[in-house]
């Protein structure tokens, strides 16, 4: 019996890196200038799959990401890696979506996969630092969730044993299948695309891309199906419209202040009422003490 | 009814963690603007006793769920808990710490009551919002408010139409204030057999090793740092200290400041202590030296109180204020209960 693994990937914009070409004249992001890139915990997540793998030989690792056409990119990663398929769920219907509506997109993306035994995905992504899908899709599916995971301590056909990186110490747990772990960003960094591999799936594309780049994969696609990356509308994976997207998320927007982020340069508060009292009432209305 | 709940953890002692404290002390104010009762959740093996810790807080009912195969922590047995609890009682809030417990079992409960969650909320509050595409008005809504994007932007999050509003917010952000020491509230025991089964417990805890909870400065998104210029003062850090209470916030120490035997050497900021990265700190007779620097140099926000006005660290600060810190600290609490009560 062949272990299926499921991984969760998440395309993000690299909000760790924010130069100056980032920063508007307003001193607000510039989306645009980010670059787009693997989600960090989720490649460690994909590092934890495919070292379960090595270790039980027979296994298949599945990459599951939702969002635009381009996140095909980071399938594509993921096959360099080692991956052995990958599907990206894409859809008008999924934009706006919070993490509850996400987090349903995503796992009746996996229940179209048929039987799943383990679901690996990073804590958090780096764009909202939530970490809050892991769980939620685990909840989804019904299966119990192991988070923070570090490290696969034994791996065998029935049962996983993990170490956990909690905020003051670790803890050690065994759960049967199925289960869904997050990935601590503690845990060992992916490997590099594998230049082989490289070679074999360059090629990769979703019927999106194709599209877009103007080509007619049909051929290809026939001969090699390996070339075609799998992607799912919201019919396909039989999802409600009612819970998909804005529609779907119960959290709303209110308002966003920009935070202005100025240049560096030191303000000299008079040593009177007045100036520690002008500071303090500046110090609370931007929410840095309250 | 439709109370404001708070999921308490539990330390390794069997303590109220401090992250669920602050949660009830935000939670009381809020309890009071809606005229509703303040519910705490306690789920452990030892429950009896947490009554005179929690009550003072403002608690008007504690549900206390007891059973030994509940400590240590488990997702599911716990899920299972406040899933139904929340439900039965149609509970119209529910806070929970940001911590490794609250972040694993938050979510997972919104995703059951397929309610809003928002984390890492750095302020809660409660505002009313018109949607003027449905031309609806609700009104006590629980704003939710925290930084998104790198901290570039900061967000109000509500929930307008989901129960409870939910949110998780980092231990060290609210402030722990005692409500009435003499408030008393009443025990609410629940029946375990009717809120788990026995496969909730379907995953093995082969071992564990948490440390006791101790200093820990890292974490703090409020740092009040003393230098050596604080020795000259009778009661040494006794104001620093002050000053990081009354913000909520931990205090922090120079190398001379520790080696004066001032502050314990966990609280050393700097290269051959712990590095800090606050959203304020706010240094008191500090000069500065580098290797300081090196540690406290990517706080969002430096406040100097310094008698030199040559002092490097000013270089560095945001805001410099000039003058004595036995003065000026006291005037900075003062300003600050001001407008904040």
């Amino acid at each position: 019996m062949s272990l299926k693994i499921v991984v969760l990937a998440k395309q993000v914009p690299d909000t760790r890196n924010v130069g100056k070409d980032a920063m508007t004249e307003e001193g607000t992001v510039n989306r645009a200038a980010l670059p787009a890139i693997f989600n960090p915990e989720d490649l460690n997540a994909l590092e934890m799959a495919l070292r379960i793998k090595d270790t039980v030989g027979d296994a298949e690792i599945c990459v599951l990401t939702m969002g635009p056409s381009r996140a095909a990119e980071i399938i594509r990663d993921s096959l360099y890696r080692g991956a052995d398929c990958g599907y990206v769920i894409s859809d008008r219907k999924v934009a706006g979506s919070d993490t509850l509506a996400t987090s349903y997109t995503i796992s009746q993306g996996v229940k179209k996969l048929g039987k799943v035994d383990l679901v690996l995905a990073g804590r958090q992504a780096i764009d909202g630092d939530t970490a809050q899908v892991g769980p939620q899709v685990a909840e989804k599916l019904n299966i119990p969730q192991i988070t923070y995971a570090e490290e696969v301590l034994s791996v065998d056909k029935d049962k996983i044993c993990i170490k956990r990186r909690l905020e003051r110490g670790v803890e050690v747990v065994e759960s049967k299948y199925p289960c869904l772990v997050t990935v601590h960003g503690s845990a060992a960094e992916c490997r590099f695309p594998i230049a082989k591999r490289v070679m074999k799936y360059k090629n990769a594309l979703s019927e999106a891309e194709a599209a877009e780049a103007g080509k007619d994969c049909a051929k290809v696609w026939a001969e090699r199906p390996y070339l075609k990356i799998g992607q799912w509308s919201a019919a396909d994976i039989n999802a409600e419209d009612s819970r998909l997207g804005l529609s779907g998320s119960p959290t709303k927007v209110k308002k966003i202040e920009n935070v202005v982020l100025a240049a560096k340069e030191s303000v000299n508060v008079e040593n009177t009422d007045e100036g520690l009292d002008a500071l303090v009432k500046e110090l609370i209305s931007s929410h840095i003490i309250g | 009814m439709n109370n404001i709940f708070v999921y308490c953890e539990i330390t390794e002692e069997r303590t109220v963690a401090d992250v669920s404290l602050e949660l009830l002390s935000k939670a009381r104010k809020l309890a009071e603007e809606l005229k509703c009762q303040l519910e705490a959740i306690v789920i452990s093996d030892k429950v009896e006793g947490l009554e005179e810790t929690l009550y003072p807080y403002g608690v008007d009912i504690i549900n206390y769920a007891q059973d030994s195969r509940l400590f240590p922590y488990q997702t599911l047995p716990h899920f299972s808990i406040v899933t139904r609890l929340l439900k039965e009682k149609d509970a119209q809030i529910c806070l929970f710490g940001a911590t490794s417990i609250g972040r694993d079992l938050a979510p997972r409960v919104a995703s059951f009551l397929r309610c809003g969650l928002t984390a890492d909320c750095t302020s809660l509050e409660i505002g009313s919002h018109q949607d003027k595409k449905e031309n609806k008005t609700y009104e006590n809504l629980l704003y939710q408010i925290r930084p998104a994007f790198g901290g570039n932007i900061i967000a109000t999050i509500i929930n307008p139409e989901t129960r409870p509003q939910m949110a998780t917010v980092r231990e060290g952000v609210m402030k722990k204030e005692i409500y009435d020491a003499s408030h008393k509230g009443c025990v609410n025991m629940l029946d375990i057999e009717k809120y788990v089964s026995d496969s909730d417990f379907c995953i093995k805890v082969i071992s564990r090793e948490i440390e006791a909870q101790k200093i820990n400065i890292k974490n703090s998104q409020i740092v009040v740092v003393g230098g050596y210029g604080m020795a000259s003062g009778k009661d040494g850090f006794g104001l620093i200290h002050e000053l990081a209470k009354v913000l909520g916030g931990e205090v922090g120490a120079t190398r001379a400041a520790v080696d004066a035997g001032l502050a314990e050497h966990e609280r050393q900021v700097g290269q051959t202590g712990v590095t800090i990265r606050p959203k304020l700190c706010i240094s008191c007779g500090v000069s500065g030296a580098v290797q300081h620097r090196a540690g406290m140099d990517q706080s969002s926000k430096i406040i100097s109180i310094n008698t030199d006005p040559k002092a490097p660290i000013n270089a560095i600060a945001d805001y410099t204020i000039i003058g004595d810190a036995f003065e000026i600290i006291p005037k900075l609490i003062k300003h600050y209960k001001a407008n904040t009560k």
